[in-house]
């Protein structure tokens, strides 16, 4: 397996205060990768910096073989972002989010046709194909951002805090989508608060105080730190944390 | 060019859908523009007026009636004392107290002079001025009348010599509508303009889906052409549809050509779009937008000359409107509507407010980031 995440003491720094200290972490193709860390631990500054939303102060990094500081413009084609806040346009229809997503992506029509079909079929929206996305429940929603944010065939998806809000039978079901896409290839970086969701993770990593504290597969933490589950190992380094949550 | 066609697109579905904006932004100029010329006028009519006559002659009779038969005044009063017709002004019975002499005849006759004695309530300051002047030149008309109608022996000197007699080019009626409505229609499209590109964007920041555009490849002048092209035509329509209003309610109809008028408006609304554009890069809500649009908004109002003239300004103030785009499109409407001007007639004021259309759009793509920080 290839990395297609590479990053080598990458440094945010608004003034005196330094969000992201030197983080260094590769991630592989196809790998589930969770960021994980307390609110106000630099998580959401690091993805930003890798999604090309925020120029580092230091550091080099690349994204699918993409430097993350001259090619921000070929890097933008080859991810895909969904957060629980940011997603969709509440106020046009279902599948006139896709092709609007889809074509700013610059799908031809037909490729966008097939692939409204595809992910309305899998996501069984065929009947809310022209409903107004306000109108969906909120679970159904981060799905289908989530299946938009992959529609035009990035290698890399980011997601900050996807299932936020969302019930845990549907959070399953998001997991499902998650796990296939990854099987497909797409390699999946994700910053969760669900330490169950840290457990469906290849490899995990948790921030605090904007460093880097620990990174290694679910299991492997638990034996580090003679845990029976994330939620402990979680607690047992986030607990000396000296940053206030935001 | 391919993303532009996607992002008007849904711009075009997002505005046509809420069917209570659209109907707000083409209905509301429209039912402004039928209701504030009526009232944005500048001759003042019904002025009232308390008359104290102390001569109750024919001359005295003859004077009233002129006074009345104007149109412009309103006789509220006809007291018998001084004093009376004061306590009139004094409880806004009355705007102007006029007092006739005794003797006000004979001495017209026998000396060929005598005096009238005016008050005037100066709270309104138009109406004080206006009245004034008004009162002053039937005072004056009615001198040379009664003249006139003295037997020809009777002519003396000192009668005046020189009569000044003045048309009015390009609105021979003094027609005020000629003048206010396609001012008026300027004010309504910039408001329209500056807020609404503003509003748009700001509530992209608000919503947070601005974040989701700034990861996709979509290039900043595509993103901001996608969103100031919708309000582009919107603004044409809402000018359109002004147009026709001035023509079927006013009679106001275009000496010039209508090409130069729409080639005005669209440099026009490159300038006041690029305004909304770079209020929206310096509010994070829509609130601070609509406050820091309302301010130009006031500003634009009150300063371009709309209701009164820029050339009357202080030099300072003259300096500062020269920058502000209404002011420009206004003279250029004028000019078109009234006297027909042509392109290059209007040059100077066009290439002012491309100039600053230029500068309002430049900052605000050099402000607006991409890259969020």
């Amino acid at each position: 397996m290839k990395p297609v995440i590479t990053t080598e003491r990458l440094t945010k720094r608004f003034g005196d205060f330094v969000a992201a200290s030197e983080l260094t972490f590769e991630v592989d193709q196809g790998e589930i990768f969770g960021f994980l860390g307390a609110n106000g631990a630099g998580k959401t500054t690091a993805m930003r910096m890798l999604c090309g939303l925020l120029a580092p102060s230091s550091g080099k990094a690349t994204i699918a073989g993409f430097d993350i500081y001259e090619q921000t413009k070929e890097i933008k084609t080859k991810i895909g972002y969904m957060s629980q806040k940011f997603s969709l346009y509440d106020d046009i229809t279902v599948s006139e989010n896709i092709r609007f997503y889809a074509g700013i992506y610059g799908m031809s029509t037909k490729q966008i046709k097939a692939k409204t079909h595809e992910l309305l079929e899998e996501l069984q929206l065929e009947s809310e194909a022209k409903t107004l996305v306000r109108e969906l429940p909120l679970g159904w929603k981060q799905k289908l951002a989530f299946s938009v944010s992959i529609a035009h065939g990035p290698d890399i998806v980011f997601l900050d805090e996807p299932t936020g809000g969302v019930d845990p039978v549907t959070r399953r079901q998001f997991w499902d989508l998650i796990y296939s896409a990854a099987d497909k290839g797409v390699t999946v970086f994700v910053t969760t608060h669900y330490m169950d969701e840290a457990e469906y993770c290849n490899r995990v990593s948790i921030m605090v105080d904007g460093v880097i504290a620990a990174l290694d597969s679910p299991n492997n933490l638990k034996q580090q730190f003679a845990a029976t589950n994330m939620e402990d190992v979680f607690y047992e380094l986030a607990r000396n944390a000296k940053r206030k949550g935001d | 060019m391919r993303s532009l066609f996607f992002l008007l697109e849904k711009e075009f579905r997002q505005l046509l859908r809420n069917k209570q904006l659209t109907r707000v932004l083409i209905i509301a100029p429209m039912i402004q523009l039928i209701i504030m010329p009526l009232a944005a006028n500048y001759s003042v009519k019904n002025i009232s007026i308390a008359v104290v006559d102390n001569d109750h002659s024919t001359f005295s009779q003859k004077f009233i009636s002129k006074i009345t038969a104007s149109g412009y005044f309103k006789l509220t009063g006809y007291v018998a004392s001084y004093p009376e017709a004061l306590s009139m002004v004094e409880q806004d019975k009355a705007d102007l107290a006029l007092q006739i002499p005794i003797n006000f005849e004979k001495n017209l006759v026998r000396e060929n002079s005598n005096k009238v004695y005016v008050a005037i309530n100066a709270i309104e300051g138009t109406k004080a001025n206006l009245g004034g002047a008004y009162l002053n030149s039937i005072i004056s008309d009615f001198n040379s009348e009664i003249r006139a109608s003295w037997p020809a022996g009777a002519m003396i000197a000192d009668a005046p010599q020189i009569d000044v007699v003045s048309s009015n080019w390009y609105n021979p009626f003094m027609n005020y509508n000629l003048y206010i409505v396609p001012a008026i229609l300027v004010t309504l499209v910039t408001a329209m303009a500056v807020m609404q590109s503003a509003f748009n964007i700001v509530r992209e920041k608000e919503s947070g889906t601005i974040e989701q555009i700034n990861v996709t490849p979509i290039k900043k002048h595509i993103f901001i052409l996608g969103k100031l092209i919708p309000f582009m035509v919107l603004a044409i329509v809402v000018f359109t549809l002004g147009l026709l209003v001035a023509w079927l309610l006013y009679r106001v109809v275009s000496v010039g050509s209508l090409l130069v008028l729409y080639i005005s408006l669209i440099v026009y609304l490159f300038a006041t779009l690029g305004l909304g554009l770079l209020i929206s890069t310096y509010s994070s809500t829509q609130q601070q937008a609509m406050s820091l649009s309302f301010f130009f908004i006031n500003i634009f109002n009150m300063m371009s000359g709309v209701f009164n003239s820029v050339d009357s300004m202080p030099q300072w103030a003259k300096n500062i409107v020269e920058t502000f785009p209404p002011s420009h499109f206004i003279k250029i409407m004028r000019m078109v509507v009234m006297k027909g001007s042509g392109l290059s007639d209007i040059a100077y004021h066009l290439i002012a407010i491309a100039l600053i259309g230029l500068v309002f759009n430049t900052w605000a793509i050099l402000n607006y980031r991409k890259t969020v920080e």
